[in-house]
């Protein structure tokens, strides 16, 4: 068992003593987006002191790699960040596919990128609605949750699950889009650019809103980077770094979309970031939809892509039954080859950078897989940006980090 | 003698029970009203259209376990909290004026006891808050004080305002002093009043915009996360009772009581329900639309805002007096 | 690449070798003087690797000798460079300098590796578990480790969670214990009560 926390009384006067008071907001609290666990020791209302302790969602995800073939490992990612699980996914299909050196077919990189960006409109919703809530508008909260109930409609119809969608492959995608999917992310992208002011006339420009967020959790330029911080929270402090255009995969090049960034630093900045990347991502599932009635007809996987979970309509291989004390060792299925190497891969997940370091030793089962998670990094800078500040703010500032503790824990 | 306390008991068993419809309505008013206000229905199961849920919720809560912790400092506080809650919150009842011949008690210093009963609510919370013996209860608690000590001074001093143009403290009084009064009822003349009233009483029942003591995302329930049960159902009770007491005297000092344009033969107290129906309705509508203050942002509203207008209100009132 | 000249040029003999993999270059260093060689990197005026993307080890348990590689994945914002350093730890002395002055990212990096490999990293702050329980024995993430845990090897808080659960299975809605519990195992262990018992604020 843990050992009980010891108060040590500070001495301020000659029979005056002080002491610290710690306060949990402990694993299980409706504002902490998850299991996290943050020690406080506050002195009044302002926080001296924070130690945020993680943990309580470690499922083990990359030991469990290590004994699964690569197809396989892929439906553990989705679980990462439940939220966007579609750009897990993508993220790890394109590490692996930088590994062995496999060419995507076209068809399959335009409809990556949608249900990437599909999965960035979906979590920033999310974002929006916790955010809004935490500090009190109850409203925002609903009226996004209507707008992702579409677009998790759209996904239930395009892979059959609405949350975490187990829909690229290494080689492509699992099935193509049919003709009514297309026509609802028509109406979708017409539709979604006039909800957007209804979520924003409540909080814009509303004083209450402003005094909350502005001034609140500044970091500047530099201090982010060396924290690591990426994604819309390091977009917030002035720094124009973007994988789609810093390190372009998938089909980003030929698109034409702009960077959000803000200048000030706070909670308000991100915010607005994410707001513009809301209305970005519906522009590019709008190229895209046109992109993809120019290549009609083409597949949507490699030619020589791995066998294990395979695309519609291929036979499947037997494969021996799983051995009743070693759990998920599969030993002799035919497996893709890997050559041996390593590799660093990161996209722009909705959070941030998610990167993913594979390591092979050319047998049929990863030899390391390292998910470097954006919640992760975010959390350990919750000290730098939170101290010297009020309780309160700690909420506003968890909020616009944007935090999910399912890959942050892995 | 014992006409008149027979009287006086019939009266307040009649507005107490009218009262705790009133407020269990309220609460499935509420749930109705910012359901549809956020596109989609409240309650609407339970007996037709929801409306017996306000019964289901009174016996679930009823029907609980009765729980109290073990490191509560003194069982007997702990169990007397809510009762001081609800009996400040209720007593209040007793002078306020429904229509011109129904009040229970027609006291001459009718405002000052309604003053009095709202600072004696801050003691059921402040018992709680310590009596619960957890950090989260004691922070919350440690803040709705403090906050409830503040408004009530903006209250007091919006009120000033209206006794100096009525010229007594009794609220009958008052009433028949806004009838007479050209403007027939005082939210006009006495406008930063009104404003400053509103705020205040918001701010008393700790609701939102300024329910940070009690607001689940940061400090989950604060004075009352220890309660379960009848005693929980007993704080919610008197928080919705001291929200129906401040919208009754609004309703009596400012909008002009059981006054309206043409008279309902019948149903003496029509105008006043109306009245009051729409600040409920104004109480609930501001609690759907806006954000949560930040506690010292709420601590510097109070003190650096309301109470100089109601300074200001009290100089601009008696410079009309003298003047006009 | 001008990042791997430069580094030839000015850190010789801690080179081991470098190479590419999947259009990446990567150097292999002797862990001696990685705090030197990743502040030149991270200050040199044409290099400027401001961005840590990643800190981690891999396990190359009876693969190759010096069993750990400390991995650190590097990015230049401004230059859009990419670098991959990898030093060699040894299994008898897993001991490497911190990087937490450099980059403060590192701080959360290295207390994983920690948690996960059991290298210990010279001049941290604050290293300690992370991500499993404070008194877990063991490094999960090392090839030796088992994927599952024999039950004689379970952790002890779970253990004395399933303990009590079983002991205040009498008292739940329906019985989810097989087989009964006796009289005097229903009574709490006696020390256990002392310390709940009292603490005025002292539970949070």
């Amino acid at each position: 068992m843990a050992q009980a926390l010891e108060i040590v009384p500070k001495q301020i006067d000659s029979d005056q003593w002080d002491e610290p008071y710690y306060v949990n907001m402990g694993p299980q609290h409706p504002a902490t987006h998850g299991v996290l666990r943050i020690f406080l020791e506050l002195d009044g209302e302002t926080i001296v002191r924070c130690d945020p302790r993680i943990g309580y969602l470690h499922r083990g995800v990359e030991k469990l790699s290590e004994n699964l073939t690569y197809s396989q490992a892929m439906v553990l990612t989705d679980r990462l960040d439940y939220i966007a699980s579609a750009a897990n996914n993508v993220g790890y299909c394109l590490a692996v596919e930088e590994l062995m050196g496999l060419e995507v077919p076209r068809r399959a990189q335009i409809i990556r990128v949608i249900v990437c960006e599909m999965a960035r409109i979906a979590s920033h919703l999310l974002w929006l609605a916790t955010h809004a809530l935490d500090i009190g508008a109850m409203t925002v909260f609903l009226y996004c949750f209507r707008d992702r109930e579409w677009l998790l409609d759209i996904f239930e119809e395009i892979c059959g699950a609405r949350l975490t969608v187990s829909y690229p492959r290494i080689g492509g995608v699992r099935l193509d889009f049919n003709q009514h999917i297309i026509d609802e992310l028509y109406r979708f992208t017409e539709e979604f650019p006039r909800r957007i002011p209804e979520y924003e006339t409540l909080i814009d420009v509303n004083r209450i809103w402003l005094k909350r967020t502005k001034g609140v959790g500044v970091i500047s330029g530099e201090e982010a980077v060396n924290l690591g911080l990426t994604g819309p929270s390091l977009r917030g402090s002035g720094v124009r770094y973007d994988l789609r255009r810093s390190r372009p995969y998938l089909i980003y090049d030929e698109l034409d979309f702009e960077v959000a960034v803000e200048y000030e630093g706070d909670v308000y900045s991100r915010y607005r970031v994410r707001m513009k990347e809301m209305r970005e991502a519906n522009k590019i599932i709008r190229q895209c939809l046109d992109k993809l009635a120019e290549c009609e007809g083409e597949p949507t996987v490699a030619e020589n892509a791995p066998d294990l979970l395979i695309p519609f309509g291929k036979p499947k291989r037997p494969q021996p039954a799983p051995h009743p004390k070693k759990g998920f060792l599969v030993k002799s299925v035919e497996v893709p080859i890997v050559p041996e190497g390593e590799v660093y891969f990161a996209i722009e997940a909705p959070k941030g950078e998610l990167g993913y370091y594979i390591v092979s030793d050319g047998s049929g089962h990863p030899w390391r897989v390292r998910i470097r998670a954006p919640s992760f990094v975010h959390i350990s800078a919750l000290p730098a940006l939170s101290e010297g500040q009020m309780v309160a703010d700690i909420i506003a500032v968890i909020g616009s980090v944007d935090i999910v503790l399912g890959e942050c824990d892995r | 003698m014992l006409k008149y306390i027979g009287l006086s008991l019939f009266k307040s068993l009649v507005l107490v029970g009218i009262t705790l419809l009133h407020v269990a309505y309220t609460t499935y008013a509420e749930r109705k009203i910012i359901g549809h206000m956020q596109q989609r229905l409240g309650p609407n199961r339970v007996g037709p259209r929801g409306l017996l849920q306000p019964i289901a919720d009174v016996l679930k809560l009823i029907t609980k376990e009765d729980i109290i912790p073990s490191c509560v400092d003194s069982p007997g506080v702990f169990k007397l909290a809510p009762f001081i809650s609800l009996v400040a919150g209720a007593t209040s009842l007793a002078v306020i004026p429904i229509w011109e011949n129904f009040v229970v008690t027609n006291v001459n210093m009718a405002l000052l006891v309604v003053l009095a009963m709202s600072s004696l609510s801050s003691f059921g919370v402040i018992l709680a808050g310590w009596a619960s013996n957890s950090r989260y209860s004691f922070l919350g608690g440690l803040r709705a004080s403090a906050q409830v000590i503040s408004y009530e001074i903006a209250m007091a001093l919006a009120l000033v305002g209206v006794i100096m143009l009525a010229g007594s403290m009794n609220l009958i009084e008052i009433v028949k002093a806004q009838i007479e009064s050209p403007f027939k009822i005082y939210a006009i003349p006495q406008i930063i009043g009104f404003f400053v009233f509103m705020v205040a009483a918001i701010a008393e029942t700790n609701r939102t915009p300024f329910d940070l003591p009690e607001a689940e995302s940061e400090l989950v329930a604060g004075y009352f996360v220890e309660y379960s049960g009848i005693r929980f159902a007993l704080f919610y009770l008197a928080e919705y009772f001291g929200m129906i007491v401040m919208c009754m005297l609004a309703v009596v000092c400012f909008l002009g009581g059981w006054y309206g344009p043409f008279e309902i033969p019948g149903v003496p107290m029509f105008w006043f329900l109306v009245k009051l129906y729409f600040l409920i309705f104004f109480y609930i509508w501001v609690r759907a639309t806006l954000p949560r203050y930040r506690y010292d942002q709420l601590m510097g509203l109070g003190w650096k805002v309301l109470i100089p207008l109601a300074l200001l209100n009290i100089v601009i009132t008696g410079l009309i007096k003298v003047l006009v | 690449m001008l990042a791997l000249e430069k580094l030839q040029e000015k850190f010789p003999e801690e080179i081991i070798e470098t190479g590419e993999s999947a259009g990446q270059t990567y150097v292999v260093v002797k862990r001696e003087k990685i705090f030197d060689i990743l502040k030149f990197l991270h200050e040199s005026g044409e290099l400027l690797f401001d961005h840590l993307a990643d800190l981690t080890a891999v396990d190359w348990h009876k693969k190759k000798t010096p069993r750990f590689e400390v991995v650190y994945n590097l990015y230049s914002i401004r230059y859009k460079q990419f670098l991959r350093i990898k030093a060699q730890v040894p299994e008898e002395d897993p001991i490497i300098t911190s990087v937490t002055p450099i980059w403060k990212v590192a701080n959360w990096f290295e207390r994983e590796v920690y948690d996960m490999f059991g290298i210990v990293f010279d001049g941290h702050p604050d290293l300690r578990r992370l991500l499993m329980p404070e008194d877990w024995e063991g490094f999960p993430l090392r090839k030796d480790y088992p994927l599952f845990l024999s039950p004689e090897k379970e952790w002890q808080g779970l253990v004395e969670l399933k303990e009590k659960a079983r002991r205040l299975a009498p008292f739940d809605w329906y019985q989810r214990v097989p087989g009964e519990v006796k009289e005097e195992e229903m009574k709490e262990p006696e020390e256990e009560k002392v310390a709940e018992g009292e603490g005025h604020g002292a539970s949070a």
